[in-house]
């Protein structure tokens, strides 16, 4: 080469992998507005990770109940008589008195999607298909990640991440829980049905609340629900409702006459118009408003209530109609929530971990950058400059790609430099070997470069090749580990193995002009 | 500096034998170990709730374990001090499935009495949860291996592949049966631990290897375990400088790392050491067991560089349009 002992291509490219390095990892290291960051994972800041079980079949015993409702409505509306409507898990049963009316029924019917149709004489009997059913619960899933993404969003927690995992699964991530509270009051919200419901009280059974048992109110077609305030008070109401909170357009906070917080509720146009012709029809009997099977008012119908909006009051704090308007707002969960996974990390441990991981950090630093020095003299302090190069890039990159950074990622950072080093351990040795035989520095560095690369690249893919794996099957924080360990090896080996060849092209005439003096530039004398 | 004569070669091959014997039963008795003892899981694997607590001033273990028996849901919890005396880990099988109130809200009620404390963490993992992390963890480890086999296999000769997972299946079993025997807990971290020292130890296996490849192709030198012995002997000062290194970087986890890391780190500091030892003296002698022969692969070579001459003789003739 004759362009040695200058600037040349290799030094270049470390030279712009340096500044780009540098230029990238200063927002994470400055912590900046502007620019990409590494964040931090919920195990270093603090905050709430969960995985959430969606109960699908849920869905399907809703979507049969109003399908349900929909049947009583137009039966009403078209005065159709139908006997025994029943909706019991995920089937509807209902007898037609007059088989004029059959061919009615039959074209509504026709007009639900996936309803599959089972007469005998006048008795029907309605399941959902196979794949509607499919449809519904990957519906819910997607739905329930929807809603909790925005009660999490109207919530106000910085950087909410809601995310499907599987076909059945929720991940909820949220770093801003500082505390216990704050973090089962953001769980409450999460888990909230918010289904709402308009029932009809049985005044005719309503005398027997207090002795009914759920299972003869199957039988008349009705359920037993207990007031919010005490379970004493129950009431007997039809089972089927008039209308549902999928008919809600919005929910907002008020204050009734005696101050106590209410939620005021409008219904969309349909909504409305069952509404009012339900309430014309039933002057002198009461509707009751139901929020997750708990009932909150009943009140007496007095007149026909048009215009489509009403009010939910039951000795609310303030807090809570706030987050059950959020929740109203965002929609019912189609599905309710369980909890498979949650880990919960308090702000304090974070930064202990925090702390912890970069003292390991430091002195490992110091530890691996000293011994190299001593070690190899010269060819050890190009080693450290290619490292400190290498942990400016791993950041970079990561700020890049939006990684997170976690506990076991910081660990991957340790140990990236323990392996780092490595490669120029390998070449160094080669060049050593190629001294003691005699051969010039400048050109024992050739060679052992050369001799070298191919032990470096096989265990540096073979490195890549676990993290990989560890990275598709890992969870969580390893996958933090993964993505460190795969980067910092990766970078490894534009700086361990260009970057310090670039330099050692460019120190040519020095080493020349030093004499070719191995215990200077590589820390060992030459035999013979 | 230089921690070795450059110029000895070591007779390994010679110790090898006894090395190869002595470590392999260690790892057929971890594997019986792991049969019969069986490893502990932790709640990651196993499900279970892990509850952190610190306490403003020394934690009252009594007073806690008296609070936790009143209470079903706590049997068999387990109450230890974690890091310092201020701070406490209780952890116990059941979990709840409730989102709004869970094992963690319950366990701070039913302490509160016992004084004035800060909830670290809590760690719920359902049943469900820790079944389908087993399985992706065996899944990892079982296609890391099957990758490097395949890769070396590729890169280098069956005989090497096969040798290479040997040598790993024998740092795994080995490092899993001092987790048995020093009662370290199987977690996710320590299952990273595991696949990342597979990754270490075919590293330092794939080095001596590749100047066992380069040693066959410059040597007339038909014995084996010469080969062996001078491959072993020149790489060793790198392969012991790299351990130091990295040894250096996983002893400061294990001393400054905290406590959760712990696992993480104690099972690296084992597993590299063991997957050093193992490169030197199971991986190359391994070649030997399973009946490598240089002649066979000396023949290898030139029947390939043959071949080779024979195509770029065949193009150039077609080139040139003389065929």
């Amino acid at each position: 080469m004759n362009n040695a002992g200058k600037f040349n291509y290799r030094l270049v490219i470390f030279l712009i992998a340096i500044i780009f390095g540098v230029g990238m990892s200063m927002p994470t290291f400055l912590q900046t507005q502007k620019g990409a960051k590494v964040s931090l994972g919920l195990d270093l800041q603090g905050g709430l990770h969960m995985v959430l079980g969606v109960k699908t079949d849920e869905a399907i015993k809703s979507k049969v109940k109003s399908i349900a409702s929909s049947v009583k409505f137009f039966a009403q509306s078209s005065d159709i008589i139908i006997d025994d409507l029943r909706a019991i898990e995920e089937t509807i049963s209902f007898s037609l008195l007059d088989k004029d009316e059959e061919k009615k029924i039959d074209e509504m019917l026709k007009t639900i999607s996936g309803l599959q149709v089972n007469k005998e004489a006048l008795k029907y009997t309605l399941t959902l298909s196979d794949k509607e059913k499919d449809l519904i619960k990957e519906y819910a899933l997607s739905q329930a990640v929807e809603t909790i993404r925005n009660r999490l969003d109207q919530f106000g927690l910085a950087e909410p991440n809601v995310a499907k995992q599987g076909s059945d699964k929720i991940l909820v991530e949220l770093p801003g829980v500082k505390n216990a509270e704050d973090e089962q009051r953001a769980r409450e919200l999460i888990a909230k049905a918010a289904h709402l419901q308009l029932m009809a009280v049985d005044e005719k059974k309503q005398d027997r609340s207090a002795t009914m048992s759920p299972t003869e109110a199957e039988q008349y077609g009705d359920v037993i629900l207990s007031d919010a305030k005490s379970d004493h008070i129950r009431y007997i109401l039809k089972e089927i409702p008039i209308l549902d909170g999928s008919m809600l357009t919005d929910a907002k906070v008020g204050f009734d006459q005696m101050q106590q917080p209410v939620i005021n509720f409008t219904l969309n146009s349909e909504g409305a118009k069952i509404f009012g012709d339900f309430t014309a029809g039933n002057v002198g009997n009461r509707l009751a408003i139901v929020l997750d099977n708990k009932v909150y008012s009943a009140p007496n119908i007095r007149e026909r209530i048009g215009g489509g909006s009403g009010q939910i009051s039951g000795g609310f704090s303030v807090k809570e109609a706030h987050d059950v308007a959020i929740a109203l707002r965002s929609g019912a969960l189609l599905a309710p929530v369980t909890m498979l996974e949650k880990r919960s990390i308090g702000p304090s441990l974070g930064a202990d971990s925090i702390h912890a991981s970069l003292m390991a950090l430091i002195s490992g630093f110091a530890l691996v950058s000293g011994f190299m020095l001593f070690y190899y003299r010269l060819a050890g302090v190009v080693a450290n400059i290619a490292l400190i190069a290498n942990l400016f890039l791993l950041i970079a990159i990561m700020s890049l790609f939006g990684a997170t950074l976690t506990l076991p990622g910081m660990a991957g950072i340790v140990l990236t430099i323990g392996m780092a080093v490595d490669a120029n351990v390998i070449i160094n040795e080669r060049i050593r070997e190629l001294l003691r035989q005699g051969m010039p520095i400048t050109q024992a560095i050739e060679h052992g470069y050369e001799n070298a690369m191919s032990a470096i690249l096989d265990s540096n893919i073979t490195s890549i090749l676990t993290s990989i794996l560890l990275y598709v099957y890992g969870t969580g924080p390893i996958k933090g580990f993964a993505i460190s360990t795969a980067i910092g090896i990766s970078v490894s080996m534009l700086t361990a193995i260009l970057g310090t060849h670039g330099i050692y092209d460019l120190l040519r005439s020095r080493i020349e002009k030093s004499n070719h003096n191995p215990i200077m530039w590589f820390g060992i004398k030459r035999s013979h | 500096m230089e921690f070795f004569p450059h110029h000895k070669v070591y007779d390994f091959m010679k110790v090898s034998r006894f090395f190869i014997v002595t470590t392999l039963s260690l790892a057929f008795i971890s594997i019986i170990l792991f049969f019969t003892h069986g490893l502990s899981y932790g709640i990651d694997f196993a499900g279970g709730t892990v509850v952190q607590l610190k306490y403003e001033q020394t934690a009252p273990m009594d007073k806690i374990r008296e609070a936790l028996a009143k209470d079903k849901l706590f049997s068999g919890a387990i109450v230890t001090e974690f890091g310092s005396p201020e701070e406490v880990q209780i952890r116990f099988a059941s979990t709840t499935e409730g989102v709004t109130h869970d094992v963690g809200d319950i366990i701070r009620s039913t302490l509160k009495d016992s004084g004035s404390f800060d909830v670290r963490k809590v760690d719920i993992v359902g049943p469900k949860v820790g079944g389908e992390l087993r399985q992706k963890g065996i899944m990892a480890a079982v296609l890391s291996m099957i990758g490097i086999m395949i890769y070396v296999g590729f890169r280098f000769e069956w005989t090497f592949a096969v040798a290479s997972i040997i040598t790993l299946l024998h740092d795994v079993a080995i490092t899993t049966g001092a987790l048995i025997l020093f009662k370290v807990e199987m977690s996710l971290d320590v299952l990273a631990a595991i696949l990342t020292l597979i990754g270490y130890s075919i590293n330092d296996t794939i080095i001596i290897y590749d100047r066992i490849r380069e040693e066959l192709k410059s040597t007339k030198d038909m014995d084996l375990m010469h080969v062996i012995n001078t491959s072993v002997s020149k790489t060793l000062s790198r392969t012991i400088l790299t351990v130091l290194t990295v040894f250096f970087v996983v002893f400061t986890l294990y001393v400054f790392g905290g406590e959760i890391i712990h696992g993480f780190s104690f099972t690296m500091l084992l597993g590299l050491i063991i997957g050093s030892y193992s490169s030197i003296f199971i991986s190359a002698p391994f070649l030997k067991v399973l009946g490598f022969s240089v002649e066979g692969y000396k023949n290898k070579i030139a029947l390939k560089e043959k071949n080779r001459l024979e195509k770029a003789k065949m193009r150039s003739q077609y080139e040139k349009g003389t065929v």
